[in-house]
């Protein structure tokens, strides 16, 4: 009861100076507008370029790097065990450059509870061909399907689909560069040869754009059948494993473990892409502090009306003195104006905010390095409006207690007797 | 039980600023109930700080304040203002409404804040005490939309929203023509006769006080004529 009184007060003293009200609103709409927008924006933006490296990028890259043996044989002997020796010279022993055992080593991993997907590659070195045209390239035979659901291919296959390559027996999802240096297109053939000479004509089902040039130059990819059949190698030819976790904060220690246990390379993505997330956490750092600056200024200007206000108002504060009503009522009767202001402002800066956000995201943005992205990235993200509810009401409060907090202190005597 | 509504023992205070001076000089006085007391005396005599002392709003005195045998010196800020709410009524020199809210509101806000009726009750009532003082047809104008004369017998219909044990006035008809004096001054005789309500009545206006029940003089901080015992 008594808090409705006080709050019809407030009303009332709000009301019948609009102009004031409203100024002081928007000083808030305005913070808390140009907050939403520019954490949506920037937060999408930073999904965007990491999702670009983090989505494409594997966890875990297993693979078998040829190298030469750690120990020669001079050092297995014991009689100059105790010399200085020399070995000029060493070169990579032979061998293949397939993961062994791949098969049960990716079952093992498929069945790793921290492991979200594995997905096996082949790669081949060929040759483009088209009429007279040579070019060198790259093939990655793929599980298209699995590669698509890990690393999200289809987003850069800009003509055709995965599931085009997963249906087809000989066909090839060729980089952007390639069609057009071959002057082909979807539904054409091309033939590709491999380092050993063989030739096989593959139909294009799909082009790929990554949007870097060098890699739409050079690479394609194909079915992992396909791949092995121009490698002339068995189902058993694996070159290397992509492994995306559930978690990615296990990936180095993870990395780490395989690389020792099963004797082969393995690079996580912590250490593949370091600096991604200092780029990250630094431009959010600016979003927030622009924020928060935007947000003290609307403070100030509701410090200031309702510092003004108290002042038009030291009657009416006398008269409530007067008739009963206690400091902490009067204090509470231009809180409640205050928290109103901040309130009505920050409801309409996140309205505001949406709808711009709403405008951003469906502003067309097109690059050449990013050919899924037609608009601005926007993350509309619930959050975002909570934070804004809670700056608005908290700068608020700050700017309404001190003003606030002199009206309670004001001596009613004085006012009534200084007339 | 006794008839004393307002009782003051021995109430002194001093202004420090700019020199120090003894305003109040150990004053002791009682008003009783359904009694007209009226206050004189010149300006600077002390009279209407002794107004603002016996109405709890100055608590910056010595000595012992007594409503109702309830000792009020010493009470919180939050006490005080409830008992103000509850048993003092207010009406000043100048008319101190609020001016952004209907006459109506005006004399409602009171009973709100003592919040012991409903809204509809309250509503009754103001009108009921708007009638009483002939102002029922001006109840939806804003309050800085009539009179001067008007606003003060709005602040009366205020002070008494609450049905309030004493009633106290600083210069109520300072401000007035003597038609709308002679006005207030009758719907006070009458509060006094009808209602058992006390009233306390700082003025310089003669004519005025020698219409109330007593005359407390006041020279130099303190009560020199008036006293009444019992």
């Amino acid at each position: 009861m008594n808090v409705l009184v006080l709050v019809n007060i407030a009303k009332t003293h709000l009301l019948s100076r609009p102009k004031q009200t409203i100024t002081a609103a928007l000083g808030v709409t305005f913070g808390i507008g140009t907050f939403i927008i520019l954490v949506s924006f920037m937060t999408g933006l930073n999904n965007l370029l990491d999702g670009l490296i983090l989505n494409r990028t594997p966890h875990i890259h297993l693979y078998n790097q040829i190298t030469p043996s750690e120990q020669q044989p001079v050092d297995l002997y014991d009689e100059v065990s105790n010399s200085f020796n020399v070995v000029h010279s060493i070169k990579p022993k032979l061998t293949q450059a397939r993961i062994y055992n791949a098969l049960p080593l990716l079952n093992f991993l498929a069945n790793d509870q921290r492991v979200k997907g594995v997905s096996p590659l082949v790669k081949a070195q060929v040759f483009y061909v088209a009429g007279s045209i040579q070019l060198n390239g790259l093939i990655n035979g793929v599980n298209i399907l699995e590669e698509d659901r890990l690393f999200n291919l289809g987003d850069y296959i800009v003509k055709g689909s995965p599931q085009d390559l997963f249906r087809s027996t000989n066909g090839i999802i060729v980089g952007a560069g390639i069609a057009k240096k071959l002057s082909a297109s979807l539904g054409d053939k091309i033939q590709v040869t491999s380092v050993t000479g063989d030739i096989f004509p593959l139909k294009i089902v799909g082009i790929y754009q990554s949007g870097l040039a060098e890699i739409d130059d050079i690479q394609s990819f194909a079915n992992l059948k396909t791949t092995q059949t121009i490698l002339n190698r068995g189902d058993n030819y694996i070159t290397d494993l992509n492994v995306k976790l559930n978690d990615l904060q296990l990936a180095p220690s993870m990395a780490k473990s395989l690389a020792h246990q099963f004797n082969l390379t393995a690079v996580d993505i912590n250490s593949a892409n370091a600096q991604f997330e200092t780029g990250t956490s630094i431009r959010n750092i600016i979003t927030y502090a622009v924020s928060v600056a935007l947000l003290i200024v609307a403070g100030f200007g509701i410090y200031n009306i309702l510092n003004m206000l108290i002042y038009e108002k030291m009657n009416d504060i006398a008269i409530l003195k007067a008739t009963g009503f206690s400091g902490n009522d009067v204090r509470m009767v231009f809180m409640l104006q205050a928290m109103f202001i901040g309130l009505a402002g920050c409801v309409l800066g996140l309205v505001i905010g949406y709808v711009m956000s709403v405008v951003i995201s469906h502003t067309p943005f097109e690059t050449q390095a990013l050919p899924t992205i037609k608009t601005f990235p926007v993350n509309f993200n619930g959050l975002f409006y909570a934070i804004g509810i809670v700056f608005a009401l908290i700068t608020t409060f700050f700017a309404g207690f001190m003003p606030a907090n002199r009206a309670q202190k004001i001596d009613p005597v004085e006012i009534l007797r200084g007339q | 039980m006794s008839n004393i509504i307002l009782e003051a023992k021995h109430i002194s205070k001093q202004f420090h600023d700019p020199a120090t001076v003894q305003v109040l000089n150990d004053i002791s006085f009682k008003v009783f109930g359904g009694e007209f007391v009226s206050i004189m005396g010149r300006s600077g005599s002390g009279k209407s700080t002794l107004l603002y002392v016996v109405s709890t709003m100055d608590t910056r005195y010595e000595g012992q304040l007594f409503l109702k045998d309830e000792l009020l010196t010493g009470q919180s800020n939050r006490q005080l203002s409830d008992v103000r709410n509850k048993h003092i009524g207010f009406v000043f020199q100048f008319h101190f409404l609020l001016p952004e809210f209907t006459v109506l509101e005006n004399v409602m806000l009171p009973a709100k804040k003592l919040g012991k009726k409903t809204f509809e009750e309250i509503e009754d009532d103001a009108r009921g005490h708007l009638r009483l003082l002939g102002m029922e047809d001006k109840a939806a104008k804003k309050a800085n939309a009539i009179s001067g004369g008007e606003k003060q017998r709005v602040a009366i219909a205020r002070a008494l929203i609450n049905d309030p044990a004493i009633m106290m006035c600083d210069e109520p008809t300072g401000n007035l023509d003597s038609r709308n004096a002679h006005n207030v001054f009758d719907i006070f005789k009458s509060l006094t006769k009808e209602r058992n309500l006390s009233l306390l009545v700082v003025t310089h206006d003669l004519d005025f006080a020698k219409g109330t029940d007593r005359i407390l003089e006041m020279e130099d901080g303190k009560i020199i004529h008036g006293q009444r015992e019992n």
